[in-house]
Order: C-alpha cells, then structure tokens, then sequence
C-alpha cells in the first residue's frame, strides 16, 4: 500500500479512542501477539518454535536482534525448558513470556503446573492445535482444554485483534496482588494465527502505562532476605497451598471486570467474560470460543434478517469460570447447542460440562457438538444447519458431531 | 583458603535437614556454599534427596535465595534466573552482582536432566552445575540410573540367578559436558576438601558454564556405615574409580596420581555392599577382572590426554 492511497492509520477505531492507537495494519494473530510482546518488553522471552506458534517466536527474535526490545531472549532446547526457564526467571523478579501450541504445551505440562503452584505471573500465548496422535498440526483446542485444571487463567481469542488486546489485559491480570496467576491467551492455529486481518495496534506508551511495572511480592533477586521457592510440603501443609490458589482464581473473577474496564477506557473496546451477541431474545443459541465465534455471528445476522430467533454466547474467559453469570445469561433460552472443538474421551467435552454444570435447573435444553478436530473446516451452512436443527428441538441427547463422517 | 579458614566461615547451608547421617550430599552443598558465601548467589535444586531433606516447609537449610522448579530442570530453571538477572541489571533494577549455582543429583543430571543441561551449556549461560552423584536414584529407594558403575546390585539392576547386577558402563558426564566446549569442567571428591574448595572456586569465577561432577557416597545404595564414606571416597580416587581432573578450555589436568600406589578396584567394592555378590558366596572374578580392565584402560586414556595437553599447552 502506498502512502497516497493508504487510509488514515487509525480509521478502523472509534474516533473517540484514535489518540490511544499507533497504527491499523494487517497482521496475523502470531504476528499480532509479538507485537503486544514487543510493546510488552518482558524482561525475559524463553520460547522453542512449533507451529503454528513459531511465527511468534521468529517474529519476536527479530524484535530482538533489532534492539527494539531489552528483553533477554533465551533460545531453549525445547518447550520444556522454555517453562522452566521462565519460570526461573519470574521466580527471580523478571516479567516472563513465552509462547506454544499443542504438543508444546503437552511437554512443558509438568511445569505449567509449577509455575501455577509457585503463584508466578507468566503470560503465555497459546496457539490451538490437536495433540497427537494422529500428529496434526492444524487447529483444534485439545491442547488448552487439557490444561485448564492447571490452575492458569485462559482467555480465548476470536481473531488477531483479540489476541492482541488480550496479551495486554493478561500482564495485569497476572500480575494483581491478589492473583499472582499466569495466564494463557489462546487463539486458532492458522485460522487465527495466519489469517491476516487489520489490527489495530495501541500506542507504545499507552500499553506501558497500562501494564505498568511488575511488583513481586517476593522474589530470588529483588526480595532482601532469601526465599525459598518450591519447598517440599508434606500432608500437613499442602493442601491449604492449594486452597490459596483456588482462592486466587476467586480473586481473578473478582478482579476481571475492573481490569478489563481499564482496557476499555483505553481501547473502546470491551471484554466481558462471556460476550453476548443477539442473545436476549433468542430461541436458540450457539456457545463457542476463538474464531468459530466470528464465523457464527455472521450466520446469526443472515438469520436474523429471515426472523428467526438465533443468538451466540462467546466464552472469553474459560478459567476461572463464571457459572452464575453464564446461568444468568442462559436461562430464557429454550434451546443451546455447546460447540466443543475437543473431547474430553468417555466424558462430557469440556465446554459442554461446564454448561451443563450453570444449568442445574434450568428448562433450557442443552445439547453438545463437537467439531473441528484436527483443523475439519466449521462451514456457515453448518452452522446455519445446526441452527436450524436447535430450534426445532430435535436433537439427539450425548454427543452430536458437526462435519463428521460416520 | 586452608581447611582451618573453611571450618569457621560462613556456610548458607544449615543444620535440622534430614538427610541420613553419613550422607555425601550435605558436604558437597555446604563446601560449595561455603565457597560461594564470598558472593551473592542464586540456586536451583533438581528434585532430589537435597531438595527433599533440606525444604520441608515450612523449613529451609538454605541461607541463599533458593529454587526448586521440578525434577529435570535445574539447569533450564538458573538460566531463566541468570537471564532474569541480565535483564534486571541491564534496567537498572539491579545492582549487586551475582553468582548462580544448580545442583541436581544423578539421575536429574545423568539422566532426566541431561537434555536440560546440555540446552544450559550450549547456550553459555555464566552458572555453576554441581552433581553429587551417589550413583542411583536414591530419592526413589536406590534404582539403577546411568551413573551406576558395572556390577553395582540395586533394586532395578539387582543380583539374581542369570544376571549379577548392572551390566552397562557408568556414563562418563565430565566429558559429554566437555563436549559443548565449555571453559570449565571438573571432578571432585567429598575425600579431598582442598581439591575440591579450589574447584569450587574455579567454577564460580569462571566466565561461562561450567561443571563439578562430585562422588557422593550413599550410605543405603553403597551398604556403608555412617563413619566408612570418607574411606571409602579415598578408595575411589585411590583406585581410579574416580579420578580427580580437569578440563579447562578442553585442556585435561589431571589433579591427582597415585602412581605406584594405585590400588585394586576391588579395595573399593569389597567394603560396599552392592557389590556383595560378586565376593560370596565365592569371588566372581569375571566382573571384577571386567571393571578392573576398563578402569585401567580409562585411567591410561586419561593419563595420556593430560600429558599430551601439558606438553601442548
């Protein structure tokens, strides 16, 4: 794009909101989340390359190589390390990031729950896509989904933009005083983290001064008397640890919305923990979080216009879990369809449990689709139909599946 | 610094841990935190009996900012903490300079933790790795790890019928460290104090990685009484079961020669007793001819290597 023919650069935010924005540029969500790393500035990046996560890390590296950060980027041998490292360096004082997807983040699981337990405030993008076996490297959310009793918060993307912003919130997020919880912030591989689309970036400063400076509480380096960090506890001690973190999940719920509010102020726009879109008056609704979302809007708008009563609940934040703000929203509406693009084998798939587990009581039928395993295209005329079947109702109880062959 | 000097500084390492009277581990960590007190250091502890006896919360032995992360990633962890410190430092949020130190047994080392160091060293991370290796995972209850010598009886390479305890060699860790070209790497003995003290030091002042593999006797896998580790130590070196050198920059220093004074392998193995079953009910002299021949072979390798690189250098 020429200068000449080039828009305004922030055309694409509301006029109100345009003094907070850099720039509007075509990004893809890899690429969108290693520009709030680089506006970020951790003091510390240990990343291992993996797609579809890797244009993350190249992208990153290169901000490094050019001096655009001071971050100490640790190239790791594997994912494993990549946790580990940061979890060293966040248990020093540093603020920490890295970046994974899939397998990835199966082999750094043992210290994802390290990093949970020891309450250190490591802000991970995720990229979804399968675990193996089959190998597979194209998106479905297998891999978060098995860490979501890691005890991190979890936001989901819809797009580039999302992605973007939520790196952002999560630093604070993380880093409260009354969390002290890492974060993942997931979006879809390729179909999010290759797609390009506008993003609209934040000026500099202005994410500096939303993410402030990190204060630990305690740490290897910046605390006057030594700590130890990652004691043995024994039966006596452990399970009130445990407790404080279950409690500091609470706290995230309570905090969210203040946090969230601050972004708002800055970005115009909002970030509610579940986003409701044509939802108060609707026959039949669709749950779903990352990009699918974007894909059922549309088909939703195209069926409003021919009356029918269809609406989307969007999951933002998956842990910690709002179950009586998800039980308000969804109790007048007869008929839901849960989008899972995971299983959990033998069982419910995770979203659905989670439904399942607002509604005690509620007359609202509830129905599960699993989807999309494996990168298996979502298509609207799938949803639309899958719509369609839901407002009539009939719809088989246990798992229905949307683009299988069976 | 004389062992006069040594007996009255400061250690960082205290008393009330729970490791077995007799055990090798707390010398090694409080002779290296005795070394390090001339600084200001960050550790970080594999899983391990060092880290299970010395952090029962809501207790710490450590005198030190201290990190245990998990099993096999001591020394991922410190260099996440040295990359902290560049980073803070650099943003003026530091001052002070400091040291970092890991310490893994074994098996974190040898084993579970080999891909964890090798990634620390082949980046240059400036850290001191220390393994104490009493040769087998004791933290479990005394299993075979790769560090466990030939012939050694332990409860996954038992003596039985057809098999007479571990029938592969001990990996030889000095060297696969030396292999990523690091400036320092050395071995060292919980019987020699003052080698031991310099090579502390050494390691500590070292720009760059580098690493201490110390013999570490246990007294349950070994079958030794409390009082017998230290003779029993001196019997590693004096039989070139573990001799005690150097490579520094990849040059070999051999630290130690007993000369004429070498003993038989066996002076070593006949006090311990995971290697009772080669000695009765009758003398298994195969194995012991078997260890004897490659402690031989492996000490003339060693001996030839550092001549070469004394006349070379």
């Amino acid at each position: 794009m020429t200068k000449k023919n080039s828009k305004s650069k922030t055309e694409f935010v509301k006029p109100s909101f345009a003094k907070h924005y850099e720039t509007t540029k075509p990004l893809s969500g890899a690429y969108a989340v290693s520009e709030a790393m680089r506006q970020i500035d951790p003091d510390v990046v240990a990343a291992y390359p993996i797609t579809p996560q890797t244009p993350i890390v190249e992208r990153f590296s290169q901000f490094v190589a050019d001096g655009k950060v001071k971050t100490e980027f640790v190239p790791v041998e594997s994912e494993h390390s990549a946790m580990s490292a940061v979890v060293g360096a966040s248990a020093a004082g540093a603020r920490a990031m890295t970046a994974t997807s899939s397998v990835g983040l199966a082999l750094m699981f043992e210290v994802v729950n390290a990093a949970s337990g020891m309450r250190l405030p490591i802000v991970m993008p995720v990229v979804n896509r399968a675990l193996s076996s089959p190998i597979n490297i194209h998106c479905d959310h297998s891999d978060t989904m098995a860490c979501r009793d890691a005890g991190w918060i979890q936001l989901y993307s819809e797009n580039p933009q999302e992605a973007y912003e939520h790196t952002i919130l999560a630093i604070r997020l993380a880093e409260h005083k009354d969390i002290q919880l890492p974060v993942m912030i997931a979006q879809d591989g390729f179909i999010t983290s290759h797609a390009v689309e506008n993003v609209s970036l934040l000026k500099d400063k202005v994410v500096r001064k939303f993410i402030g400076k990190r204060k630990p509480i305690h740490s290897l380096l910046l605390s006057k008397k030594p700590v130890t960090f990652g004691a043995l506890e024994l039966p006596d001690y452990f399970f009130e640890t445990k407790r404080q973190q279950q409690y500091a999940m609470e706290m995230a719920l309570k905090h969210y919305d203040n946090i969230a509010k601050e972004l708002s102020e800055l970005t115009g726009n909002n970030y509610p923990m579940f986003e409701q879109y044509r939802l108060g008056d609707a026959e039949a609704a669709l749950i779903a979080l990352n990009s699918s979302a974007g894909t059922i809007k549309k088909v939703v708008d195209e069926m409003r216009k021919e009356g029918k009563k269809v609406g989307l609940l969007k999951i933002r934040l998956f842990r910690p879990f709002n179950y009586s703000q998800v039980s308000t929203l969804l109790r007048k509406i007869p008929n839901i369809g849960v989008l899972d693009r995971s299983y959990s084998f033998g069982a419910n798939p995770p979203v659905y449990s989670e439904i399942l587990s607002a509604l005690p009581s509620s007359k609202s039928n509830v129905f599960s689709f699993v989807y999309g395993l494996g990168g298996r295209e979502l298509y609207e005329s799938q949803i639309r139909e899958t719509f369609e079947k839901l407002l009539k109702g009939k719809i088989k109880k246990g798992i229905n599946h949307i683009g299988l062959r069976e | 610094m004389n062992l006069k000097e040594y007996a009255v500084r400061e250690k960082n390492f205290y008393s009330g841990h729970r490791s077995c009277a007799g055990c090798g581990m707390p010398i090694v960590a409080r002779t290296v935190l005795s070394v390090a007190s001339d600084y200001n250091v960050v550790v970080s502890n594999a899983t391990g009996c060092m880290e299970v006896t010395t952090t029962i919360y809501p207790e710490s032995s450590w005198g030190v900012p201290w990190i245990h992360n998990t099993f096999e990633n001591a020394a991922a962890t410190i260099s996440g903490v040295e990359s902290a410190y560049k980073a803070l430092k650099r943003k003026g949020k530091i001052k002070k300079p400091y040291k970092f130190i890991a310490f893994g047994g074994d098996g974190g080392t040898y084993d579970i933790g080999l891909q964890s160091l090798s990634g620390a060293l082949e980046r240059g991370h400036d850290f001191l790795y220390v393994c104490y290796d009493n040769e087998g995972y004791m933290n479990t209850g005394g299993q075979r790890s790769s560090a466990t010598p030939y012939g050694a009886s332990t409860t996954t390479s038992p003596s039985g019928r057809v098999h007479k305890g571990k029938e592969q060699w001990k990996k030889d860790l000095a060297r696969i460290s030396a292999a990523h070209h690091i400036p320092y790497v050395a071995q060292a003995s919980i019987a020699n104090w003052a080698d031991f003290i310099k090579k502390v030091k050494k390691g500590l002042e070292t720009e760059g990685p580098s690493v201490l593999v110390v013999l570490s006797p246990c007294i349950l896998l070994w079958h030794l009484k409390p009082d017998q580790v230290r003779d029993v130590s001196q019997l590693a070196i004096d039989t070139c079961f573990w001799p005690l050198y150097e490579i520094v920059d990849g040059k070999y220093i051999l630290n130690y020669d007993p000369g004429k004074r070498k003993k038989p392998i066996e002076e070593f193995m006949k006090p311990q007793g995971r290697y009772k079953h080669l000695f009765k009910p009758k003398k298994n002299k195969e194995i012991i001819k078997r260890v004897q021949d490659k402690i031989d072979a492996d000490w003339q390798t060693l001996k030839r290597q550092a001549d070469f690189d004394k006349q070379n250098s």
